[in-house]
């Protein structure tokens, strides 16, 4: 990966962006039980494939997401991150 | 072409001994089977054999022995660490590495230089005398130094590098602190393995691990691979950056993240640099091979990623922080560069000994500190599987440390970049 497109500013050279991590949803901090909280602090998905990541376009600060093969770095598509029902993320 | 070598060629006898035993079939069972022929594998097979009596051993590789990060990394051996465990578990390594080449009647070119850490910060020098302390207590030789000293060690050095970067203040200087020749390694602990009947079997991929669950838990029954399936009811996971596809295949989840890390050799040059040198503000190590190549390291790529690319971004960005501390080096050419895959840990230490699955061991979460360790591991890890208990060293490496919010405290000592 040399170039990553940003859904506001367009392709970028990538070290115009940071790395976020997997995204993670938080369970319930009232309702999970210890054993599920610390899975969600320590745990990672970290087996090859295609990942759903959050990503940052440092310049402008744009947070948005990516699904990128973590075995061939070819990043499949990137989009802003919604939360919205039906939303695709 | 020598004569001898054509004749050794010509003949179908071929009179002298291989290195390795070439196994034309894997058994229908095993005591145990270890993944991964790297470093740490064959050393707990080596150990194993030697010291527990267990022979009935296979040790897979998907691809070659040593070509993972037994062959990727930079080669120092050091034992300067910050938490008791820590410096305790990794001066039983340097003590057992000085005595591999007799052990295995093999020359490692264990090579003692000294190991500067420098510090350009006045809380970085704070951090140096803090391991100095800790390693004084435990007998291990480490020192707290001023420019001086450093300037004394290295005269080619800029202390003040070029104004670009805050000047080299001192140093946490660790006399211990050896490179040695990486592949022997492998090839040392594989032979001695293999010469007391342990079966090592490359090209052999591991597809799945059978569980078995009788009321008690999970527990490993046998290995699939693409050779067919073994029977053992002790297995031993070694594979580095590969272990989260290993943990997947036994359902067990870890905090294990994998992110490259690359490294690269210049032209060899007249020696002119004896110690090992580590600038973690600058994010780089280097050292002189007995070859006289400079060996150079950096810190991990910044995302994940399953692959073992090399990338430019990576050459130009070491270069240009080595130039701030030996801009004589401005016409020496990088002839190789590569990379290998690093399983990091949040707390920067080991994932180590027994699981949540009966009968599945890890040795795991090496991510950029892995090879220094490879005896200790190998003395542990056979311990571990011999008895089915955790090794004292070994213990506050558990799996379950997490859940226990038990963390250890070595990021400001186990590598550069933080």
């Amino acid at each position: 990966m040399k170039i990553l497109t940003c859904p506001i500013n367009g392709p970028r050279p990538v070290s115009e962006f940071a790395y976020g991590g997997e995204l993670r949803e938080m369970p319930d901090p009232a309702r999970a039980t210890d054993a599920e909280w610390t899975d969600y602090v320590f745990n990672r998905d970290s087996a090859p494939g295609v990942k759903r990541e959050w990503w940052c376009h440092t310049s402008s600060g744009v947070w948005f997401m990516a699904e990128r093969d973590t075995v061939s770095d070819i990043v499949l598509r990137t989009y802003l991150y919604s939360k919205a029902p039906g939303a695709s993320a | 072409m020598p004569w001898r070598l054509a004749k050794f060629a010509l003949s179908s006898r071929h009179p002298e001994p291989r290195m390795f035993t070439r196994h034309e079939r894997l058994k229908s069972a095993y005591d145990v089977v270890i993944i991964g022929a790297g470093g740490h594998g064959l050393a707990a097979a080596y150990y194993l054999a030697r010291d527990h009596g267990i022979t009935d051993v296979a040790v897979l590789d998907r691809a070659y022995i040593g070509g993972g990060n037994t062959g990727r990394n930079t080669t120092i051996i050091r034992s300067n660490y910050l938490t008791p465990e820590g410096v305790r578990f990794y001066d039983e390594s340097v003590r057992l590495w000085q005595d591999l080449s007799q052990d295995f009647d093999l020359n490692l070119f264990y090579s003692t230089r000294g190991h500067f850490t420098l510090a350009h910060t006045d809380s970085a020098m704070r951090t140096m005398r803090w391991r100095a302390e800790v390693n004084k207590h435990f007998g291990i030789q480490s020192e707290a130094v001023d420019a001086k000293a450093v300037a004394e060690a290295v005269p080619m050095m800029d202390l003040s590098c070029g104004g670009h970067s805050p000047p080299v203040l001192g140093a946490l200087y660790h006399a211990p602190g050896a490179i040695a020749r990486h592949d022997t390694v492998a090839w040392g602990y594989g032979r001695g393995a293999d010469r007391r009947g342990v079966e090592i079997h490359q090209d052999t991929q591991v597809l799945g691990i059978e569980l078995e669950d009788r009321g008690s838990g999970p527990a490993v029954v046998g290995v699939r691979t693409n050779r067919g399936r073994i029977a053992t009811r002790r297995l031993l996971c070694a594979v580095a950056g590969s272990t989260p596809g290993v943990l997947a295949m036994v359902g067990l989840r870890s905090p294990i993240y994998v992110h490259p890390l690359q490294a690269m050799v210049s032209e060899p040059l007249k020696p002119w640099l004896d110690p090992i040198i580590v600038s973690g503000s600058l994010h780089v190590y280097i050292s002189q091979s007995a070859r006289g190549e400079l060996v150079m390291g950096a810190s991990l790529d910044p995302y994940e990623l399953h692959s073992t690319r090399s990338t430019l971004d990576f050459a130009e960005s070491l270069s240009a922080h080595m130039l701030e501390l030996f801009p004589f080096l401005s016409d020496v050419r990088i002839v190789r560069q590569w990379a290998g895959m690093a399983d990091m840990t949040p707390d920067f230490a080991p994932i180590m000994g027994k699981t949540p699955v009966s009968g599945f061991y890890l040795d795991s979460g090496w991510g950029t500190w892995g090879f220094k360790a490879t005896p200790v591991c190998g003395k542990t890890m056979s311990h571990t599987v011999a008895r089915d208990e955790d090794h004292p060293l070994i213990r506050a490496f558990a799996f379950d440390r997490f859940a226990r919010y038990a963390l250890t405290g070595e990021k400001g000592a186990a590598s550069v970049g933080h």
